[in-house]
């Protein structure tokens, strides 16, 4: 058997569950496994400019491939630097895997220099959790969380590790698991069968049947099925934020996204189904709104991999645990029968009442000659970018306009924080998508104030070249917020204006990069055309947008899913 | 309808598991009335036994997330089967006089508890049961004597009988 120290197990077991990126940053506690990491050159390392960072980035990582990102950061302070990425990784079921290192263990509990509770900061935030107290096991406890992240309904794992375990001046045999077996971890991924033909059963008798497709879809890479089973039944789908490109945004039967700050058809087609069908979705309060006037007419079959995800808020009446993915292969053998022609036939009057609520065209707004609307900025990022870009985003107003006015196409090509709602989130999870996809366009969606948030990152976009295209739009204030102050707040806009913003465009080139300052809607399209000719270069463009934009369709607060402004004046 | 629940599960018995139990009722805003853990006969599972008041729609939920946790092999809902249920309790009561002695004295035995430390101004009583009969004994000794302290265990149950919990 092979020897080695607890450093190089940790760096080695890695290797064999096939991490190739570590995102990290070093300190006293993990050393040691950094002079592993140095000593080869199979997983590679990002050093990150702030832990919260090495978070995001791990995230956009795994959002963008699927598979399980990896942090690594010291005790203490670089621990709990990561807090908030390992909860809008835990609120978005994203696989994570953190190794923090530890105090030695016969210091644990002193109080001891850059010693924290590691295992109870996280454990609300995280799916799992390991105090690795012996070298020897090291490698399983790796083996472990690597299994646990990425299985059942995925999620964030840390591993604590003493300094003293891996200490490079002690060597211990190496063994890595051949299988992983947690006793008391069985996750279900088939479907109940009686289930299944219940809903199969609702589904064919429903004459206004919806999709509500989330993010659980995408998980379960299911969008192919998904697509073919809509097209099959003929049915009107609407995406959660985070189920975005899990049905194409283009496709015809695509109503939009729903929710909060939903199209008008999807809220509508929603509220007047008679059967929804839910896959991977979790009936969140920013999608029922009053969950007591919540779809009065639906019979609701809940598709989920986690059990108590099913009847959490709103009622399933044909629940079914398992993922998106096995259930529809089950579901086929029993709506064969259904054929998209007499479908048609069938949703003839439910298609033309949706096609009316389109009709109202509830994202349209009025272009200016004077100042760029915000809308107008995504649309034209779509375009030079044949909405084929992966974009990540920040959190607020643009993370809606970009939810709305991107049309998704392909699961995992929109990043966002759904669950959570980070600021900061949007830079360094592109970062982590353009090392996962070096020759994609990776994209940030982002505003004066979030950006502020991660602008550190930066620096390491620098160092490892990262041609990342930040989309910033520049309304000198807290857009969201401001938003609300205006509905809610009779226009007493507490703090939701910043009184000295930086010279983003000076500042991304002391950073090393270019910056691109947008004024004018006629300048609009050209400098986004630059922006993307630049291939090789990470481009800042800082773009003045409207102030006094609000994103609707917005859903009125305590009322059913389709009471919703449509406008600044108009409402349902 | 809020009732009384008694929660058993059956998890690892490792650092960190019970802790994962109770910050989960904590976080989502659970209530715990008691409490009782320990080792089973196999030494590598622990059990806890928890009651809580809550209604059907938040047990579901509490049994779902406690389910849910990694460390966990099962949880069983043992309010609404035929179950036996037990706590201990051991009270320290003040006894200044023969009379109050002998008063508690026969409370104790009609309670069949046993008095298991004797000083000369002090008993120790124990009593097991249901947790109603102790705290009816509790207001009786109070009635006639100071009750100096108490420390009860908590519930601990099993489901009457061929149902049971294991891996």
């Amino acid at each position: 058997m092979e020897m080695m120290s607890g450093a190089e197990m940790v760096v080695r077991a890695l290797k064999d569950v096939g991490v190739k990126y570590v995102f990290g940053y070093p300190g006293g506690a993990v050393l040691d496994i950094y002079d592993a990491l140095f000593r080869q050159d199979e997983v590679k390392h990002i050093l990150v400019r702030h832990e919260q960072g090495a978070s995001h980035m791990a995230d956009g990582y795994a959002r963008s491939t699927g598979d399980t990102g990896t942090v690594l950061v010291t005790s203490g302070p670089g621990a709990t630097n990561t807090l908030t990425g390992i909860a809008t990784a835990y609120m978005d079921s994203i696989p994570m895997v953190i190794l923090s290192g530890q105090v030695p263990s016969m210091h644990i509990g002193e109080d001891a220099f850059q010693e924290t509770d590691m295992v109870g900061c996280s454990r609300p935030i995280v799916k799992h959790s390991f105090l690795v107290k012996k070298a020897e096991d090291i490698p399983v406890a790796i083996a472990k969380a690597y299994y646990i992240a990425n299985s059942g309904r995925p999620g964030p794992v840390v591993i604590d590790l003493p300094k003293d375990i891996v200490n490079i001046q002690e060597s211990h045999p190496y063994e890595f698991p051949e299988n992983i077996d947690i006793r008391s971890y069985n996750p279900t991924a088939k479907g109940h069968n009686k289930q299944i033909k219940k809903a199969a059963e609702a589904l064919k008798a429903a004459k206004r049947p919806v999709f509500y497709v989330g993010g659980g879809a995408i998980a379960a890479d299911s969008s192919a099925d998904i697509i073919a089973l809509a097209e099959q039944f003929n049915a009107p789908v609407t995406n959660t934020l985070m189920g975005l490109g899990a049905f194409p945004g283009t496709h015809p039967q695509f109503v939009g996204m729903l929710g909060m700050h939903g199209t008008l058809e999807a809220n509508k087609t929603m509220h007047n189904a008679d059967c929804i069908l839910a896959l991977g979705a979790r009936f969140d309060d920013r999608v029922t709104n009053n969950v007591a006037k919540f779809c009065p007419h639906a019979n609701i079959i809940h598709v989920d991999v986690d059990p108590a995800s099913i009847s959490k808020t709103v009622n399933a009446h044909i629940p079914i645990v398992g993922s998106v993915e096995k259930v529809i292969e089950q579901l086929k053998p029993h709506v064969k029968d259904i054929t998209p022609e007499t479908q048609k036939e069938k949703l003839a009057d439910w298609w033309q009442q949706i096609e009316q609520w389109r009709s109202r065209k509830c994202l349209s707004y009025k272009t200016s000659d004077e100042v760029i609307k915000p809308q107008q900025v995504i649309e034209s990022l779509y375009k030079h970018t044949n909405g084929e870009a992966f974009v990540s985003s920040d959190v607020g107003q643009h993370q809606m306009f970009a939810a709305l006015y991107y049309p998704f196409d392909k699961p995992r090509q929109w990043i966002n924080s759904g669950g959570l709602g980070t600021m900061g989130f949007g830079l360094p999870a592109a970062m982590g998508v353009q090392f996962a996809h070096p020759d994609a366009i990776s994209a940030v969606v982002t505003g004066d104030g979030s950006i502020q948030m991660n602008i550190q990152e930066l620096s390491t976009c620098l160092q490892y070249n990262l041609p990342i295209k930040i989309i910033s739009l520049n309304n000198r204030a807290l857009g969201m917020v401001r938003q609300w102050q205006d509905m809610i707040y009779k226009g007493r806009h507490s703090h939701s204006y910043m009184e000295s913003m930086p010279d983003f465009v000076k500042l991304a080139e002391a950073y090393g990069h270019v910056g691109i300052k947008v004024d004018h809607p006629s300048e609009l399209d050209d400098a986004m055309a630059r922006c993307m000719a630049m291939k090789d270069k990470l481009v800042f463009m800082d773009i003045a947008v409207d102030q006094n934009e609000h994103v609707y369709p917005m859903q009125i607060k305590f009322g059913a899913m389709d009471e919703m402004r449509l406008s600044k004046t108009e409402r349902t | 309808m809020i009732k009384r629940r008694i929660l058993s599960v059956l998890l690892e018995n490792e650092p960190g598991a019970l802790s994962r139990i109770m910050g989960l009722f904590s976080q989502r805003g659970y209530n715990v009335d008691s409490l009782c853990v320990a080792t089973t006969a196999d030494p590598s599972l622990s059990r806890l036994t928890i009651t809580t008041q809550c209604d059907d729609k938040v047990i579901e939920q509490i049994t779902k997330q406690i389910n849910k946790l990694v460390d966990v092999f099962k949880v069983s809902d043992l309010t609404d089967g035929d179950h036996v249920e037990r706590e201990l309790m051991l009270v320290k009561v003040a006894t200044p006089t023969e009379q109050v002695r002998a008063e508690i004295k026969r409370s104790v035995d009609i309670f069949r508890g046993q008095i298991v430390d004797v000083s000369p101004r002090n008993y120790t009583i124990q009593v097991t049961g249901p947790s109603d009969k102790l705290d009816a004994l509790l207001r009786t000794l109070s009635e006639s004597a100071d009750v100096t302290e108490a420390s009860r265990t908590g519930v601990c149950g099993l489901a009457r009988g061929e149902k049971s919990l294991k891996i």
